[in-house]
């Protein structure tokens, strides 16, 4: 139902867009299709993943790791991991949303994901090329701290 | 075909050997493939149209226009487009560093530039379709009601760093 109110959204601006110019819509749909091209082999692969990872990965060991019981530091793992890896968003909300299935708790997620999208320490050398040092270190910094902050937030927001 | 062996390798040897475990252990096997299914069924729904709508924001809010009003504007109005430019955009947010250096050039502030690259990282909203289909909506609402408050926060802290002694 969700996928199809969406669909019919995007169908909608396509129709709007295509009205208004029919250059402009060609060109969005060129670099549609290159973001569906670019993410397509990542998203296939985590989709096997997370089939081996709820198969073999027993939901105690998830919820010790990132669950209630792991408490503050498994949220920090989780933070940890966030900020270290460099995978899209389309791949890190079904990851996430499988873990919640297997007993992740809502923090340790919500610092996986907030973390994934502001720190981002691979990118840093990108970073402090373009925007200086100063501002890189500062900005990563910052981005954890309300990062953590954001999670804990929404865990005791949502439960 | 090298491109596809490294993009699809992890793909093909975990399908093999998926493949593999069914005479062994057919129902951990069969778990593999009904999940990972029902999985791409739900990705595949959602993820055409997502896509579309990140390539109409990406043409539509024109880019030569956020740079120029970005540059002047300040105060709230510059935080609005800021969060707005960000939000538009496609692409990850590599590509957004040298579009901020070109706002820090044209004498965009950093706290308008900071929260640019914050709202470009963390807030978009075919993506944030994306993530409520297997987050919930609540999370994804939530998560951006607080995104962006921490964003003019950073954008604050940091403009107070840098240009120490600037009123």
């Amino acid at each position: 139902m969700f996928s199809f109110i969406i669909c019919i959204i995007a169908i909608g601006c396509l129709i709007l867009s295509a009205l208004k110019s029919r250059e402009k819509t060609m060109l969005s749909l060129q670099i549609s299709w290159k973001t569906f091209k670019n993410v397509l082999p990542f998203i296939l692969t985590i989709i096997i993943v997370i089939g081996f990872l709820l198969t073999f990965v027993p939901g105690p060991v998830i919820t010790n790791i990132i669950g209630k019981k792991a408490g503050f530091l498994g949220v920090i793992i989780a933070a940890i991991f966030g900020s270290i890896l460099l995978v899209p968003h389309f791949i890190a909300a079904p990851l996430g949303g499988s873990l919640l299935r297997q007993g992740a708790s809502i923090t340790s997620i919500a610092a996986f994901i907030t973390t994934l999208v502001m720190v981002g320490i691979v990118t840093a050398p990108m970073e402090s090329k373009f925007m200086g040092k100063k501002f890189t270190l500062w900005r990563n910094l910052l981005s954890f701290g309300f990062a953590l902050l954001i999670a804990l937030i929404m865990g005791s927001v949502l439960k | 075909m090298k491109k596809i062996l490294r993009q699809y390798g992890l793909l093909i040897i975990l399908s093999v050997l998926t493949m593999a475990l069914y005479p062994f252990l057919p129902d951990r096997a069969s778990n593999i493939s009904r999940i990972s299914v029902q999985y791409l069924i739900e990705v595949l729904s959602i993820l055409p149209p997502v896509c579309i709508l990140l390539g109409l924001l990406d043409t539509w809010v024109p880019r030569k226009i956020v740079e120029k009003t970005l540059g002047k504007g300040s105060g709230v109005k510059g935080a609005g487009i800021a969060i707005l430019a960000g939000t538009a955009a496609a692409g990850p947010l590599y590509v957004a560093f040298p579009i901020a250096v070109s706002l820090l050039n044209k004498g965009a502030g950093v706290f308008n530039v900071v929260i640019f690259l914050c709202s470009w990282s963390a807030i978009k909203i075919p993506m944030l379709m994306f993530e409520s289909r297997f987050l919930g909506l609540s999370f994804a609402g939530l998560r951006v009601a607080l995104t962006i408050p921490s964003a003019i926060a950073t954008g604050f802290i940091m403009d107070r760093i840098l240009h120490p002694g600037a009123k």
